[in-house]
């Protein structure tokens, strides 16, 4: 019985880490976000072997599970890294690993695996979104439009969310797709509008669709852990350089009490986001796994905003501004509390799970 | 990440079901003010029952009287967990039990093990802390209390204040001064003190709850051996920081909290408004949904806590944090509850020297006691400086000036 991560992933994080801290700089996030997208560090992610994480070997994969993407995510997370991870390494892989046919997984897994494909997600058909969504497929083709896929700048190819069930694959240079590039919020992870006219798709209909959200809510979970992590991180230090009436911030009480409040919310948050991971691992036999992700979504989304006002609080107006970066990590903490269902849904959902509302 | 449940853990939680299914009707009653009042006749069956079956005092060596088990992080949360579904008290939970048994086992002699730990598990002898003096508050190492050694004895005097249980309870263990020349922290020593000694007086004092659940305790002149001194003299501030870890670990448990949780769920599901169960309303459903996140993140914090701390791992900040955010939490569900209750929650008829009755006293003395234990144990905001200083590392409050 071991709770947390073993020895294997204990080390392959550290990596991951270090490889991050060497490779992501302010001044790389700052031309991802002008671009859209840092290339040349996901090829090295995917000699790191992240793009195969969640696809199994028999198809040039780790065949690891959600919990690894979870640990890899706290770390991106914490580097606030441009990466197309979530569409590319989890949910494209999940929808095909959970949804997709044999001759279908045996088509597409190897292309994720090898860094080939990368794969925008609009997932507001099955997440809920306050933006169009208007998808019909008729006998393989898909006509109508959804906005805010994620992770679609240098994407080649898209994976929706059909209104009924299933998600279809599809090729964003096939005739007939429109995509229209929108700037987030969180510079570092580019959305776009898509309109489809009679495109035709890979449909993915073997199963069902809801597990591959609540992985993909697990892993955003744990992608704003990290990078709340790295805030108050960033928060104690700076409080412990910066003086002010001739003593260091951090002495002043209620500095120390508000790194204190965060911390205090932020640390059980860990063994949360182990444990949700862990049951969508374990999908078939825990009951309780879509509640869970739903929950750790929901409540990393609170604790997140509240670290990403608390730390930027305790740099002053350096917080506002930036030369030291921070608002990366306050936008990617803000923009995930949107993305794939807001706190109020995952409860409402987690409520469902439970039986406690109806669906 | 390895929770798969072995055989063993398997047949351990039927085990388990099975006993709770067998024996479930004579626990009792769950919750109502933690350790208000002395174990009754059916209290301390209940808890004899369980020792026997290795589900309280599980990992208390057998030559102390416990089950003797090898810890086992997944059998403890199997247990608790079967407990809390079906509503069932997990035994008894006093300062005794929780606070000083482990201090023993931590710093104890062998002979004071062999002595105080058997009868406090079987919750035959009830402990009280004397710690906090009118004084001595959160600033608990300028406390004045003192014992000095005449005749080969400890002669004790002073006061204690907002003494828990010491109404009722057999024995105390006392923070006092034995060294006034050295520098505060290292003049203290912990005594174990029979309550019925001579020259002990202990006055109730009423809390906002209508219970006593408190006192002032006045020593004077009271004799204790030598050998009623853990660890060692001049050691007490030591010993008591082994017990104050361990009171914050139990003040902020989450198996508590989950148990409240459950409670608070039925509670929503019973009460109607204009014939509509609040559970069915969105903004109660929405307010129990974001409470259940928060302790379902602290009942996996505590799961990594007991993991490591099985590993032999010290938790540093992990641990740190459990006291604030569980005392607070905990407050935040009563506050839902009497929220639900609304204002046919309002008749309030508390008894001393029984369980509550009725269910609106029971949560709104739980509510009230919970925000005493916000500051009981450490105030949440000495916690925080702890949490800020030790686990995070920031810069320290000043000192005070001079010693003791
Ligand atoms: C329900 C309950 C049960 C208790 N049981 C026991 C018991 O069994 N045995 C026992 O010995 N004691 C017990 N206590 C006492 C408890 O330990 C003290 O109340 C507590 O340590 C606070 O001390 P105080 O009451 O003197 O408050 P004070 O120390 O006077 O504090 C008052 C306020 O000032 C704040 N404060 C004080 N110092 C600082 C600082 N440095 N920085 C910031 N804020 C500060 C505190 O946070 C608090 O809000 C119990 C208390 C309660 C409420």
């Amino acid at each position: 019985m071991e709770f947390g991560p073993d020895e294997n992933q204990r080390l392959f994080d550290a990596a991951l880490r270090g490889f991050l801290a060497d490779r992501v700089t302010v001044d790389s996030r700052r031309a991802a976000a002008e671009t859209g997208g840092d290339a040349a560090l996901w090829r090295g992610l995917c000699g790191l072997g992240l793009a195969g994480l969640l696809v199994p070997e028999e198809h040039g994969g780790t065949g690891l599970g959600v919990f690894d993407a979870a640990l890899a995510a706290e770390a991106l997370g914490h580097a606030a890294a441009p990466t197309p991870f979530l569409g590319t390494a989890v949910l494209a892989p999940l929808a095909l690993r959970l949804l997709g046919a044999k001759a279908q997984r045996d088509a597409w897994l190897p292309r994720l695996a090898g860094g080939e494909i990368r794969v925008a997600a609009a997932f507001g058909a099955l997440a809920g979104t306050t933006g169009r969504c208007a998808l019909r497929l008729e006998h393989g083709r898909l006509s109508g439009e959804v906005a805010g896929a994620l992770e679609a700048a240098e994407a080649t190819h898209a994976l929706v969310a059909l209104p009924r069930e299933g998600m279809a694959l599809v090729a964003l240079d096939a005739a007939g797709v429109t995509v229209r590039p929108r700037r987030s919020v969180d510079r570092l992870r580019p959305l776009a509008d898509l309109s489809f006219a009679a495109v035709p798709v890979e449909v993915l209909a073997g199963g069902d669709a809801g597990r591959v959200l609540d992985a993909g809510r697990v892993v955003l979970a744990a992608e704003t852990l990290g990078a709340a992590q790295a805030m108050l991180g960033k928060a104690v230090a700076y409080a412990g350089e910066r003086r002010q009436f001739g003593r260091a911030i951090g002495s002043f009480q209620a500095v120390k009490h508000a790194c204190a409040e965060m911390a205090a919310a932020l640390e059980p948050c860990r063994a949360f986001v182990w444990y949700a991971a862990h049951a969508q691992d374990r999908a078939e036999e825990e009951p309780e796994a879509r509640m869970l992700a739903a929950h750790a979504k929901a409540h990393l989304d609170e604790v997140g905003r509240e670290v990403a006002r608390g730390a930027t609080e305790v740099h002053g107006g350096m917080g506002f501004t930036e030369l030291l970066g921070l608002p990366f990590w306050f936008k990617r903490i803000l923009a995930n509390r949107q993305l794939l269902g807001g706190p109020e849904r995952c409860r409402e959902e987690a409520a469902i799970a439970q039986g406690i509302a109806a669906a | 990440m390895d929770l798969t449940l072995s055989d063993r853990h398997r047949a351990l939680q039927a085990e388990v079901r099975c006993f709770i299914a067998r024996h479930g009707h004579l626990s009792p009653p769950v919750g109502g003010g933690g350790g208000r009042v002395r174990p009754d006749r059916r209290a301390l069956d209940w808890q004899a029952r369980l020792i026997e079956a290795g589900y309280a005092a599980r990992f208390v060596p057998r030559a102390y009287g416990g089950h003797g088990a090898a810890p086992d992080v997944l059998e403890a949360a199997i247990i608790a967990e079967e407990f809390t579904r079906a509503g069932v008290s997990p035994g008894i939970q006093g300062q005794g039990i929780r606070m000083l048994v482990p201090t023993l086992l931590e710093v104890g002699s062998e002979e004071q093990r062999r002595r105080w730990i058997p009868p406090t598990i079987r919750g035959e002898v009830i402990w009280c802390q004397g710690y906090s003096e009118p004084e001595a508050g959160s600033d608990l190492a300028s406390l004045r209390t003192r014992a000095d050694v005449v005749d080969g004895r400890f002669v004790i005097n002073g006061q204690k204040i907002w003494t828990s249980s010491a109404h009722f309870a057999d024995m105390m263990f006392l923070l006092c001064r034995t060294e006034p020349d050295r520098p505060r922290h290292e003049g203290l020593s912990y005594l174990l003190v029979p309550m019925d000694a001579p020259g002990i007086e202990v006055r109730p004092l009423p809390t906002m709850t209508g219970h006593a659940t408190f006192n002032e305790v006045f020593l004077t002149d009271v004799r204790v051996p030598l050998d009623a001194v853990v660890l060692g003299r001049g050691k007490g501030w030591q010993v008591a920081n082994v017990t104050l870890r361990h009171e914050r670990l139990l003040l902020g448990d989450a198996a508590k909290l989950a148990h409240r949780l459950h409670r608070l769920r039925g509670l929503l599901e019973r009460t109607r408004v204009d014939g509509v169960p609040l559970i069915r309303m969105p903004h109660w459903r929405e307010r129990l949904m974001r409470l259940q996140g928060e302790v379902l993140a602290m009942k996996c914090h505590q799961m990594r806590l007991l993991s490591e701390a099985a590993r032999g791992q010290d938790s540093g900040l992990g641990l740190l944090v459990v006291k604030y955010a569980g005392t607070v939490l905990a407050w935040r569900l009563t506050a839902l509850a009497v929220d639900a209750l609304g204002d046919a929650g309002l008749p309030y008829e508390p008894h001393d020297d029984v369980a509550e009755d009725d269910e609106p006293t029971t949560w709104y003395a739980d509510h009230m006691y919970d925000l005493g234990l916000i500051i009981g144990g450490g105030s949440s905001n000495i916690q925080k400086n702890i949490i800020a200083e030790r686990g995070l590392g920031m810069p320290r409050e000043p000192r005070p000036q001079g010693g003791a």
